[in-house]
């Protein structure tokens, strides 16, 4: 039988989504450039990078979604021992134990739990009827607790509170109650002080650096204050491309990762800022267009929770550079130089692209 | 359950994942709301705020160089210390256009054509916003004129510099070695961290060896600049840590009188005290004057000391390889002792020639006529080669191998400041090897005597000797004795490292040879009789003369200096006083003709200088 779909359906890509991302990583490049010292190399990396993780994209996307949900279940529980093994013969790197050297491959099992944990859960919730019952609930939060309890003790704070909160969404998506939503959240300020003092030290200074950037100007609250001066000094129009001078001359640290949109602000402006999260704002539209038109739970709940995780990580990171948030290290998804996040980041959108074009035409 | 309520259920569920994706899309877009927020805050109602702040308050952090630790030798002389200079410099990334700038410059400031070229060739190759050096040692008024024009010239500053100096010059040049601004290469090794302020590293010698203890650790400070880079104040310093400052075991009174003793001779001196392994002096002739390599040296200079035809810049006391001659021969009784190849007593006729049997060649003793009857003491007093000879036959290339390389020979010393060479001590293995060829008895022969393929430095003679002093006991020698942490005041003395000793089967042995090296000095027909006849006190010996192979270079020379380079080496071994070894010695002295009449009288001056001076000051 002759397949004569258009090109796109049959690689199961979503046209509306890939446009998006390509558009981001566009406008990422551009300004890559710029944070980068115009060295035309480190483009050429993360370019590669990038083509490499599209490639991950294409093909998760073809997988369709009830193969994902039949292993979400062993990816679980592999990712679970990946990390029990990161925490006892894991590599150290900025001084955290988050890697497995696999003498072919070096990576983070943490960002494969980025997937894995909201498969698991939507997975679990999947099967049984919606809204979930207090036990399904109960045992969600055990399959959550359980790889963030691992990743915090890395440490990585923050990369734990994400996988979290991408399960916290699939509970959310899966209709669980109000009433129960308002407790949690009670119960979570007050457990505030038991995770103050379960902090590190860094952990904490950061905290009352957010709450107080001029109390420590040259220390940790040095990121903070560059990177609003940046902002703030970009006005309207910015200073235009290749003229941030704040974050130029040595001023601004982790310009090229985390602290990019500092430049991206002060070199385009709030107009440029404007076009970036509108563009942000599209890409997230379109993945909860798919994740409300999808046809089952599964991919209704893993879909909607990934994409939203998508926007959390946009609204973390800008909030941290413009002094809303504590710094987290948590960088500029698609835009950020990096490549550890971009694979994990880019199966997301092809498990979206996945649950929207493996939909059979059902009438009724 | 029955489909009806499935299908029911799934509706529900659509539903209810309907409504759920609408609140995330209406929280979606408030926080989105909040954002924007916040940007207008920052971008639009603060604008002028942050433009001000981003045009004049910058925070800049400037790393703070570390003070490099002193030098000093064994008295407290200060071999290599830091001085306040004013350097002009300009940073290439806050400068407009170059040319008018150094052009403007030179109104103001002297600026030779050096400075011009030695600045070109430092812009490549370098940091970052690294300030390149224009014109050193400005005097003040030079500084002042600057500062009166400082506005005109963005991107140039005047620094105050430490920069290093050696106050005694080429005295020790060779020991302590010079620092020399970081290239591309040695910038990739170091830690780029700790060496972000540091414009020189050590090169060679203590200086080179010792960098990480000299360095300290880099310090910073955060600095308010304007727009221009400019230095507007300090916010906050985080203090250097100072290098440790060395003391050597150098005495550099001791260093001064052997390099005038060589004078204008091209030589090297070794002299350690031997109970400790302490290098007392390390000289190597001629010398130079490392305070020219401190900030670049000119490609004038440079080039004349590369091409001068004897080398100043090589050290020959660490690199130089030389055959031993007969310095090699109480080394040699003290094998015949030990294997019983012969006794004190045993006799030899020396006729001034020595053949294999059954060939006709002739080894030729250095006394044509030859020495008569000797015993092992005279063959050691008066350097009987044909002794030497037999006694060589008889061991064998082997077992002279192997108990030579007992003392040293053919082995690095392992001496602190590094940069030596090991020497050959051949055997057949060694010649198989190097080329690919059998070994010959007419070769063993030359090899008692101290020629043919054996080479050796003058610190690996000057250890071996030691080792003679203490009949045996063998200990590293060490150039730097002891740092010292110069904020604390504390001194952590290096420890002393012994080697394997060499130990002898019956001390008579040692008693032998050593009385036979006392008679090289002390009797009346000893090689050495010149400088023992009237010495206060009593100095074992030895003479050698090493004849020269000639060792292809590729310079030309006129006639003149043919001839010196093909005359043999002078060599002179010793240790004083004999009956409580102080310091053993090893001469050498390139082309110098005799042992005993160029090289001895050498060591004899040092002697005097290092036990007399004591002896009169207790």
């Amino acid at each position: 039988m002759v397949d004569d779909r258009p090109l796109a359906q049959r690689l199961h890509l979503d046209l509306p989504l890939l446009f998006g991302i390509l558009l981001l990583a566009g406008l990422g490049f551009v300004v890559l450039y710029s944070a980068g010292g115009q060295d035309a190399a480190l483009l050429v990396r993360q370019g590669i990078r990038l083509l490499m993780a599209i490639g991950i994209m294409f093909l998760v996307a073809l997988v369709p979604p009830r193969h994902l949900a039949f292993w979400a279940p062993w990816l679980y529980g592999a990712s679970i021992l990946l990390l029990l093994a990161v925490l006892f013969v894991g590599d150290v790197g900025k001084g955290a134990q988050r890697w497995l050297d696999l003498r072919v491959i070096r990576f983070q099992p943490s960002e494969m739990v980025k997937i894995t944990v909201p498969a698991m859960v939507a997975w679990f919730l999947a099967e049984r009827p919606l809204p979930p019952r207090f036990l399904s609930i109960m045992t969600a939060g055990l399959i959550i607790l359980v790889p963030t309890v691992l990743i915090a003790r890395q440490p990585d704070l923050g990369t734990a509170l994400l996988v979290a909160a991408s399960g916290a969404l699939v509970l959310l998506l899966a209709g669980i109650g109000w009433r129960l939503i308002g407790v949690v959240t009670v119960l979570l300020g007050a457990c505030a002080p038991i995770l103050w003092y379960l902090m590190h030290d860094y952990q904490r200074q950061r905290v009352l650096t957010f709450l107080n950037p001029e109390s420590d100007p040259l220390g940790s609250g040095y990121h903070i204050i560059q990177s609003k001066i940046a902002i703030g000094s970009g006005g309207l129009y910015g200073k235009g491309w290749l003229n941030g001078t704040q974050s130029h001359l040595d001023f601004l640290p982790e310009r090229s990762t985390d602290f990019i949109f500092a430049v991206f602000g002060e070199e385009f402006g709030l107009l440029g800022a404007l076009v970036l999260l509108g563009l942000y704002l599209l890409v997230i539209g379109r993945g909860l267009v798919i994740t409300a038109g999808a046809q089952d739970t599964f991919g209704r709940l893993l879909g909607g929770s990934l994409i939203l995780t998508f926007f959390v990580y946009v609204f973390v990171n800008v909030g941290m550079v413009t002094g809303l948030l504590p710094v987290v290290g948590v960088p500029l998804p698609l835009v950020s130089y990096g490549g550890t996040s971009l694979v994990s980041l880019m199966a997301a959108f092809g498990i979206l692209m996945s649950v929207h074009t493996h939909r059979r035409l059902l009438s009724g | 359950m029955s489909p009806g309520i499935t299908l029911k259920d799934k509706a529900r569920e659509s539903l209810l994942l309907r409504n759920r994706v609408i609140v995330a899309l209406l929280v979606v877009l408030t926080l989105t709301v909040g954002l924007l927020v916040r940007l207008v805050y920052l971008q639009v109602l603060s604008h002028d705020l942050f433009a001000t702040l981003s045009e004049n308050n910058r925070v800049k952090i400037v790393p703070i160089p570390p003070t490099r630790g002193l030098i000093f030798d064994r008295n407290g002389v200060v071999l290599a210390q830091n001085q306040p200079s004013f350097t002009l410099e300009v940073v290439p990334e806050a400068v407009e256009d170059m040319e008018a700038t150094l052009q403007g410059l030179a109104e103001i400031v002297d600026l030779r054509e050096a400075d011009l070229e030695r600045f070109r060739r430092l812009l490549k190759g370098r940091r970052r916003f690294e300030g390149i050096p224009l014109r050193f040692r400005l005097d003040e008024e030079d500084v002042a004129r600057f500062a009166v024009n400082r506005h005109r010239f963005p991107g140039v500053d005047i620094e105050a510099r430490l920069t290093r100096h050696y106050p005694l010059g080429p005295a020790g040049a060779h020991v302590v070695g010079y620092v020399g601004r970081i290239d591309e290469q040695e910038l990739q090794r170091l830690d780029a961290a700790d060496y972000s302020g540091t414009s020189h590293l050590g090169k060679t010698g203590v200086e080179k060896a010792y960098e990480d203890e000299l360095h300290g650790k880099v310090g910073f400070k955060h600095v308010e600049t304007n727009a221009q880079g400019r230095t507007l104040r300090v916010l906050e310093r985080s203090a250097p840590v100072p290098g440790n400052d060395l003391e050597l075991n150098i005495d550099v009174l001791l260093q001064a009188t052997a390099e005038q003793a060589l004078g204008s001779e091209n030589g090297a001196v070794v002299a350690i005290e031997p109970q400790t392994g302490a290098v007392l002096a390390l000289v190597s002739t001629p010398t130079f004057d490392p305070n020219l390599f401190v900030n670049g040296i000119d490609a004038e200079d440079y080039a004349a000391l590369q091409t001068s035809v004897d080398r100043p810049l090589f050290n020959r006391a660490l690199r130089g390889q030389y055959p031993p001659g007969s310095t090699v021969k109480p080394f040699m009784a003290l094998i015949g002792l030990e294997t019983e190849a012969t006794t004190p007593d045993e006799e030899t006729w020396c006729g001034g020639f020595y053949q294999l049997p059954g060939r006709s060649h002739r080894y030729r003793d250095w006394k044509r006529v030859g020495h008569g009857h000797v015993d092992m003491n005279t063959a050691i007093q008066q350097s009987c080669d044909v002794y030497f000879y037999e006694l060589a036959l008889e061991l064998g290339i082997d077992r002279m191998h192997d108990f030579m390389s007992r003392f040293g020979f053919g082995r690095e010393t392992g001496v602190d400041i590094g940069g030596e060479v090991a020497g050959v001590m051949p055997s057949r293995e060694w010649k198989r090897r190097m080329r690919n060829q059998p070994w010959y008895p007419g070769e063993t022969l030359i090899t008692g005597i101290g020629q043919g393929f054996t080479l050796t430095t003058p610190l690996q003679l000057a250890e071996a000797t030691a080792s003679l002093a203490l009949r045996g006991r063998r200990l590293q020698p060490r150039v730097v004795r002891a740092l010292s942490d110069p904020e604390t005041g504390a001194r952590s003395i290096l420890p002393v490292a012994e080697l394997p000793p060499v130990v002898a089967k019956l001390d008579s042995h040692w008693n032998r040879i050593i009385q036979g090296m006392v008679d090289v000095a002390h009797s009346a027909r000893g090689t050495a009789r010149r400088i023992g006849k009237d010495s206060p006190y009593h100095i074992a010996g030895k003479t050698g003369t090493a004849q020269v192979f000639g060792i292809g270079q590729d310079e030309k020379y006129d006639a003149e200096q043919l001839d010196k380079r093909l005359r043999d080496h002078a060599l002179f071994i010793a240790f004083a006083p004999v009956e409580k070894p102080r310091i053993a010695v090893a001469v050498l002295v390139e082309n110098g003709g005799s042992g005993s009449r160029a090289a001895a009288p050498i060591a004899r001056r040092v002697l005097d200088h290092y036990l007399l001076r004591d002896a009169v000051e207790t």
